[in-house]
């Protein structure tokens, strides 16, 4: 199951292990991607923290944390290949992993049906 | 607002996938469905295809003509053969840009002024007001398209359009000739740094102009987005970017093109001849792939220094470039370390030499 935030970020389970990324929908906006900013693993994010910076040749866009959470790890690949995202957003192109998540706050998130409704009224 | 205006292409590159935004006041295409990194490559790699109807072109005919726009104009008009093009300036009393410009001496008594798409009625009314009642000014851009053929691969598509290789323009100098029945005026100039031609036809012919173009083998379209990454490598410099009413030529680093010290007098000369530099263009490389924008600071041991004109990831050079103005006082010379604000971060960067990219085939014999 995937939650949706209303500045496009995409947030997803593994178990107890959730992946951050940028929409599909954000990554087509964007266009290629050319340079990805990881946060730090071992930072705990708040709601709404700002865990990097996503780039592409017209536009950088901040990444915010769609919920709250540890950074476990980070997506080594879009270091050398940020247009992973392009290629693969949602799914290989995740930034970074977080621990600890806030279940409620995932709750508020949209899930694929309204965030699909939220595009198309936007 | 006004409305945007559309070039003759508009249908064709909603068919190709284009992703239209507004520029200059004009509905274009900024990048079509492969991507902007796609286009860049395709055109340093084989031949891309850009709708440049958007520009404005200017005729000025009569016996005085070259004279008057040497008055006019900040590079030399007088000694430029026919034949051959030739990058220019419209200042105004300051010294300051109203705009860039690309003339072509048509015969001794005949140029065509090819303008920017945002700037062309401002230049229009300068010219106007300059020239002397023996010479006449029209302003074509509506019955002109214009394409950029752009790409190592070029000559190829240029001589399946009915040219012959021989007979093919040197850099920078540009021939009369057809396509099919269509009448044209070919250059060879550009905006990439790649070998490649600019193309006018008339307005009424574009789309059949188009689509032969496009149906040549190895041609793509390719969109503004990739004309500016291409420019960007090779540090050529845009209107409102690099150049403005707050920037004189000399500051732009073109100085000695303007030939001030053989005393010519021209719009805006005296103020460049008495008022020294306040700044000067210079090109950044980056550390990483991490652009720094338009507008970022650039400092120097910590002290705001000068100001990004332009920035954005090089996809030739795989790492991020910049032009900045440097304030005069600062050191500009190659070798100089800066750093580039960027958001809360910072990124640093040394000051080098353009282009950015040298394997351009621009200038290649064909």
């Amino acid at each position: 199951m995937k939650y949706y935030s209303a500045d496009h970020e995409c947030i997803w389970l593994d178990g107890e292990v959730a992946y951050v990324g940028i929409s599909k929908h954000a990554a087509e906006e964007l266009g290629d991607i050319t340079y990805v900013e990881l946060p730090e693993i071992g930072h705990d994010l708040i709601l709404g923290d700002t865990l990097g910076v996503v780039e592409s040749v017209k536009a950088a866009s901040d990444v915010y944390a769609p919920a709250s959470g540890t950074v476990i790890a980070v997506n080594e690949r879009l270091v050398d290949d940020p247009g992973l995202i392009n290629v693969s957003p949602e799914d290989e192109g995740w930034i970074c992993k977080l621990d600890n998540i806030d279940h409620d706050e995932l709750d508020e998130l949209m899930n694929e049906e309204a965030y699909a409704k939220y595009l198309k009224e936007a | 607002m006004e409305e945007l205006r559309s070039t003759p292409i508009a249908n064709e590159h909603v068919k190709l996938g284009a992703r239209m935004v507004p520029f200059a006041g004009w509905n274009m295409p900024v990048q079509y469905a492969e991507g902007i990194l796609a286009e860049h490559a395709h055109t340093r790699e084989k031949v891309s295809l850009f709708d440049i109807c958007h520009m404005g072109e200017f005729r000025v005919k009569g016996k005085d003509s070259a004279e008057a726009l040497d008055g006019i104009l900040a590079r030399p008009v007088r000694d430029q053969k026919t034949g051959v093009c030739r990058y220019n300036f419209l200042l105004n009393e300051k010294g300051t840009v109203i705009d860039d410009l690309l003339v072509y001496r048509i015969t001794e008594d005949e140029f065509f002024i090819v303008v920017n798409a945002g700037t062309r009625d401002g230049d229009a009314a300068q010219f106007r007001r300059h020239l002397p009642s023996g010479c006449t000014f029209t302003d074509e851009s509506d019955e002109t398209a214009k394409f950029d053929i752009q790409g190592p691969l070029s000559v190829e598509v240029i001589e399946k359009l009915g040219f012959k290789r021989e007979t093919l323009p040197g850099y920078f100098k540009w021939i009369k000739g057809r396509i099919g029945s269509v009448d044209c005026l070919l250059s060879r100039t550009g905006y990439t740094g790649e070998l490649g031609f600019e193309i006018y036809v008339p307005a009424d012919k574009a789309v059949d102009i188009w689509n032969i173009i496009m149906a040549q083998e190895n041609v793509k379209p390719a969109g503004l987005g990739a004309r500016d990454t291409l420019r960007l490598e090779m540090g050529y410099a845009l209107y409102g970017h690099e150049l403005n009413l707050e920037t004189t030529p000399v500051e732009a680093g073109y100085g000695k093109m303007l030939k001030l010290e053989s005393g010519r007098k021209f719009i805006g000369s005296e103020v460049l001849v008495s008022s020294p530099a306040k700044k000067q263009l210079v090109a950044i490389e980056l550390d990483g792939r991490r652009a720094a924008r338009e507008g970022s600071i650039v400092r120097i041991d910590g002290k705001e220094a000068g100001k990004v004109s332009s920035g954005a990831f090089g996809p030739s050079l795989g790492k991020a470039v910049a032009m900045a103005y440097i304030y005069s006082g600062f050191p500009s010379s190659a070798g100089t370390r800066v750093s580039l604000d960027a958001g809360k971060a910072s990124i640093d960067g040394v000051i080098g030499e353009l282009p950015f990219y040298k394997n351009g085939t621009a200038r290649k014999n064909i």
